[in-house]
């Protein structure tokens, strides 16, 4: 059984969003969530590094584990989504998220959270796959289309990987065979400070 | 520097905002939603729905209907990225990625990942409109038409054709680019131009000048195999992302350099091995203190100079007074690091060299393109797979606008404007030539250089008697073209202010709508995107694309072609103008402009790409190797994506294109070159007199085993090949000028394809030249900033004199002879964001990329920020010496180093401080406004071209 994963390469990473608007065009994600973002550390000094962040569908999801009304539910390839009818948007995942996935819409006057909203690694949600209702509260199935997540699929120097784990680590294998040496997902540079591959 | 806003709520407008009218006779995705029964709530609940809910329902479509999917290319960069459009009951509906374009690998940037916002165009100008007494009026296509014509035949006749300034567009297809180039050559001017003229128009003439051809040399793709990379003033990680693909895929996999010289620590030298940091406006310097090492030390390439490159002993004499200590007094950069780098490219050959806006953008950017080549040419890295210099061009089709000549200097296929050149056109075309002589004021403007697009706005100013022509600039047409892009903000205000009358043709009203305070007078025309209609476009490694038509025009917008034959027919020369191309209604067809530029643009091989084999290599993309460019097997065994340029002779030839120019390693027959003979074959007396023809090199194949001149009729009796040509290419050499015929002016391609028969280059075998002898300064040297803050300096490396240059007075000298550092004592320089693009006003209108950029910013160090009170994220004035200010936010980093400002300069719609958001049309105010970098941007010209400083000036900055 396929088990879904997110990979994102520090050494190809350039933060040209792509990856964000690829995401919010195909989901039709409104103006201030954020299912997807490039986070940079070190800006504009050496050392700059940047990775695009989303959920990373953990296998044993805090998320899902504190969730008070049980709205979670993990597919059998291993991707965490939730049901939008039950969420009561208290945003307790928020608080056990390791990565600030969880978004929340500002639909109300006074600023009410509403519905969480997060990435769905491009599966919809518990509808009818493909249908209309699933589209409208949880943007595209690509999954049930046999296509991967579109963020990666238009990765502009592939630094984002998504597919079966299995897979994406084979990639990565490659490549970093291809590349030489031991640098990480996180660079040549944590592994020895201060050296550059040259 | 990327500032982010993370809440999400958007300070400037809304989304919201954008619920509004729709127009009524084009269909546009809401009225799509309302026909299908999908809006889910009706239309008039979306006006009042917060903005997220909008964009649901906007979202909502017909699951059922059958989806058709389109193939077609980005409208941002000159990568090319293939664009998998899928389209339901006319809508745009999803973007897939385009796996099997060999550019770009299914790859997109945020740009790319959001084209399909364009066609949905919600800010987009509807219908056409005019300017009166200070309120914008929805008028008709035929009254717009009608009144802007006999406005502009008043003009003619009182003031002459000169008088009318056409802007045209790097936006635009090549057919369109081609038949705007043929329509400002009908109505009788050479003042034309576009967006090259100030984006690589000083490398166009440095690098042509210097072996032949003015364009990038190899592909992207062709990084692969690059052991070395260098990069002088360009930032692909923002400005070309998906190119980074190609980078880091040389430097992962063949362990290659990667070194970034720029003023800013980019992006790009995020990723870089080795960055130099040094001072706006000293490449020159910077170039021969890494040349210095190499020819001390012995590291050029001697058998390749020997045979391939011509003057470099006069180069020599003046690197060799760029010591280590000179280079560092000057650019700042250590001379241990220059060493390094240089010993770094002499021991990874072959290394790519690569350069982009912060290169060319100077006053004597000239010399800056050309020291790169020379730098290229010493390693011996020209005309090598994994060498070249990649000159990556900035919008998706300005190398093809450039190839179009869309300039006002030149006629299609950099022929120039000689008497011969109008000639050769005139037959093209089969107008009489004096018939188009008899358009223009007189056969001498006919042949002399137009203004030029960064100096329009002083045509409009300049006193009369200072201009080499009839009248001052009375209309300004702004075709696809963004004001805010330009320097010298305030002059242009007042000059849009004088203009008798003032045109704008875009998909968005640009900011020529509202930086001017003009009450009438003005006219916006809607154009469409290149999603709403189809042709060919030219990406920088010179391969062509075909696109095809995603939607129709959107609104009342009309594809530029439609909208240049509605004026031609109007202005009275229709039927002159479209002889040969078939018109459908009022839309001339797109595949007969193609084959009539194939007809006429021998000199640079645009005549193999016919309509049918673009198209083909589109269909078949799969089959092209991902690094080669040149398909395997399939029906197009043999040939390299896109045709690139030069493709010879005919599309019956089948020329399979050339993927990388000068590479001797393969016959001509199979995209071979060698150095074009473009300056004669002997150096002046002055110059000591060489050869200037490759001396032991030759294409692989060649039956003429050592240097040749260009190929004429004459030449090929000599060799007795004359006898390969057919009768019916011998009739068409005969009737074009005999003997005298060459390989640019026949017509058949007969002399093309009997050269090619025996292995040679059509334009000759020749020497690259190191020494330009007809340029300002033949050899490269420093010339300091116009505005410098080196004083210093100014004994040894002081400008040019002032001079006339293209119809008007050119400042030079007089600028920079006056101190202005102690006032203004920072260096400002401007640059590119990923989000946005050119002025970016479709970009600015695209809510996905919007909501990345919120805010014009400038960027300035922490130190100088602290000695001037100035804290992150304040509101801050930036004044330059020609007292133009912007007010924007400051961010506080060490991206820039100390003592320099940098601005993006993708903002627009405020002006010194002003919002002007309540003078756009309605609905049609991008989401996103700022102030305009080049607001604030000094005077300042190229000696060659004049392409706009936009580089290196000077400022000072205020808390506002």
């Amino acid at each position: 059984m396929a088990r879904m994963k997110f990979l994102c390469d520090a050494e190809r990473c350039i933060e040209c969003n792509g990856c964000v608007t690829a995401c919010k065009n195909e989901n039709e994600v409104p103006w201030g969530v954020n299912r997807r973002r490039v986070i940079t550390i070190n800006d504009g000094k050496p050392g700059e590094r940047s990775l695009s962040v989303a959920c990373m569908h953990c296998s044993d999801a805090p998320c899902m584990a504190v969730c008070p009304v049980d709205c979670f539910y993990q597919t059998a390839d291993g991707i965490v989504l939730h049901n939008k009818d039950m969420c009561i948007g208290c945003g307790y995942c928020f608080y056990a998220c390791p990565f600030g996935a969880p978004q929340f819409p500002r639909n109300g006057a006074f600023g009410t959270r509403g519905k969480m909203d997060k990435c769905t690694f491009c599966a919809g949600g518990p509808e009818p796959d493909g249908s209309q209702e699933e589209f409208s509260k949880y943007g595209r199935n690509r999954i049930a289309e046999g296509k991967l997540p579109i963020c990666a699929e238009m990765c502009s120097t592939k630094a984002l990987l998504a597919g079966d784990g299995e897979e994406v680590a084979n990639i990565y294998r490659e490549r970093v065979i291809m590349r030489g040496f031991g640098s990480g997902a996180w660079g040549w540079g944590r592994a020895y400070p201060g050296q550059n591959p040259g | 520097m990327l500032r982010k806003k993370r809440d999400g709520v958007a300070s400037g407008p809304r989304l919201s905002d954008s619920v509004m009218e729709t127009a009524p006779r084009a269909m546009d995705r809401r009225t799509f939603l309302k026909r299908s029964g999908l809006t889910a709530g009706g239309l008039a609940a979306a006006a009042t729905m917060t903005t997220g809910r909008v964009s649901r329902a906007r979202a909502a479509q017909a699951k059922s209907a059958p989806v058709k999917t389109v193939k077609t290319v980005c409208t941002h960069c000159s990568v090319g990225c293939t664009v998998i459009a899928e389209v339901q009951n006319g809508v745009w509906t999803r973007q897939q990625p385009g796996f099997d374009s060999p550019f770009n690998l299914g790859g997109h940037c945020a740009k790319g990942a959001a084209v399909r916002e364009h066609a949905h165009g919600e800010r987009r100008l509807k219908y056409p409109m005019k300017l009166v007494d200070g309120k914008w009026k929805r008028i008709s296509w035929d009254e717009a038409i009608n009144e802007i014509g006999d406005k502009m035949l008043e003009i003619r006749k009182s003031s002459g054709p000169d008088s009318v300034y056409w802007l045209g567009s790097a936006k635009h297809s090549n057919e369109q680019a081609y038949l705007f180039r043929k329509f400002y050559a009908f109505w009788g001017t050479n003042n034309g131009d576009h967006q090259a003229r100030i984006c690589h128009s000083t490398t166009v003439a440095g690098v042509a000048n210097t072996w032949g051809y003015g364009a990038m040399t190899n592909s992207y793709n062709d990084i692969h195999k690059s052991r070395s990379m260098i990069l002088f003033g360009s930032n692909p990680a923002e400005a070309h992302p998906v190119a980074l693909q190609h980078i880091l895929k040389a430097k992962e996999e063949n362990n290659a350099a990667l070194i970034v010289c720029d003023p800013r620590f980019t992006r790009t030298a995020a990723k870089a091995t080795e960055y130099v940091r040094f001072r706006p406006g000293t490449d020159v310097p910077l170039v021969w203190g890494i040349l210095y090492h190499i020819l001390k030390n012995g590291w050029e390439d001697k058998a390749y100079i020997r045979a391939r490159v011509w003057g470099l002993d006069f180069v020599k004499k003046e690197v060799m007074k760029w010591t280590p200590e000179e280079v560092e007094r000057v650019t700042g950069v250590p001379g241990s690091q220059l060493e390094r780098v240089a010993r770094t490219l002499a021991n990874n050959r072959p290394g790519t060299l690569i350069w982009c806006m912060g290169g060319t953008q100077h006053h004597q950017g000239n010399n800056n393109t050309r020291a790169y080549c020379i730098l290229q040419l010493a390693l011996g890295n020209i005309g090598k797979s994994g060498g070249g210099a990649n000159i990556f061009r900035g919008h998706d089709n300005v190398q093809g606008a450039t190839d179009m000549c869309v300039l006002s200097h030149s006629l299609p296929g950099y022929y120039g404007l000689k008497k011969g050149s109008w000639k050769h056109w005139c037959r093209v075309w089969d107008v009489d030539y004096e018939w188009m002589k008899g358009r223009f004021a007189s056969e001498k403007l006919m042949q002399s250089k137009g203004i030029p697009v960064s100096r329009w706005i002083d045509g409009v100013l300049e006193k009369k008697e200072n201009i080499d022509q009839p009248d001052n600039l009375r209309a300004m047409v702004f075709w696809g073209h963004a004001p805010n892009s330009q320097t010298r903000g305030p002059e242009m205000k007042k000059a849009m202010e004088k203009l008798d009358l003032l045109v704008v043709v875009d998909p968005y009203p640009t900011v020529s709508a509202v930086m001017h305070d003009r009450k009438d007078g003005v006219y916006l025309l809607p154009a469409s995107t290149q999603y709403e209609t189809y042709g060919s476009v030219t990406a920088s490694n010179r391969s062509i694309q075909w696109r095809d038509k995603v939607v129709d025009p959107l609104f009342e917008s009309l594809p530029d072609h439609v909208i240049m034959y509605k004026f031609a027919k109007k202005l009275g020369f229709a039927d002159q103008m479209f002889k040969h191309i078939k018109v459908n209604g009022e839309e001339p067809l797109v595949e007969d402009i193609t084959r009539e530029f194939n007809k006429g643009m021998w000199t640079i091989g645009y005549t193999g790409q016919s309509p049918e084999r673009l198209k083909a290599h589109m269909k078949y993309q799969h089959t092209f190797d991902k690094t080669t460019l040149q398909a395997k097997g399939g029906p197009l065994d043999g040939e390299y994506y896109g045709l690139p340029w030069p493709c010879w002779g005919t599309a019956q030839m089948k020329h399979p294109g050339t993927p990388n120019l000068y590479d001797p390693s393969k016959p001509v027959a199979k995209g071979g070159l060698c150095f074009r003979a473009r300056f004669g074959v002997k150096a002046p007396d002055a110059w000591g007199g060489g050869n200037l023809l490759a001396e032991g090199s030759w294409p692989v194949g060649s039956e003429i085993k050592d240097g040749y001149p260009e190929f004429t009729m004459a030449m090929l009796k000599k060799l007795g090949w004359d006898k390969d040509l057919t009768d019916a290419e011998r009739k068409v050499i005969e009737a074009v000028a005999g003997d005298k015929t060459n390989w640019k002016t026949d017509l058949s391609g007969g002399i093309q394809r009997v050269a090619i028969k025996h292995g040679c280059a059509p334009f000759g075998n020749a020497k690259a030249r190191t020494v330009v002898w007809n340029f300002p300064d033949p050899v490269p040297i420093h010339r300091e900033p116009l505005y410098t803050p080196r004083r210093d300096l100014l004994d040894k490396y002081a400008t040019y004199e002032d001079k006339k240059a293209y119809r008007l007075p050119t400042k030079y000298a007089s600028i920079q002879k006056v101190d202005y550092a102690k006032d203004y004592p920072l260096i400002l320089t401007s640059g590119r964001l990923v989000e946005y693009e050119g002025g970016g006003e479709e970009t600015r209108s695209n809510p996905w990329l919007a909501e990345l950029q919120q805010h014009m910013f400038a960027e300035i160090n922490l130190a100088d920020a602290n000695d001037l009170g100035i804290r992150d994220g304040e509101m801050i004035w930036i004044e330059s010496p020609e007292k133009s200010k912007v007010l924007v936010k400051a961010m506080v980093t060490e991206r820039v180093g100390r003592g320099v400002v940098f601005m993006p300069f993708h903002f627009g719609g405020w002006f010194e401080g002003k919002n002007l958001k309540d003078k756009y049309p309605e609905g049609t105010q991008p989401y996103v406004l700022g102030e305009a970098a080049n607001t604030a941007m000094t005077y300042g010209y190229d000696s060659v071209t004049q392409m706009q400083e936009t580089k290196a000036t000077l400022c000072k900055v205020m808390k506002a």
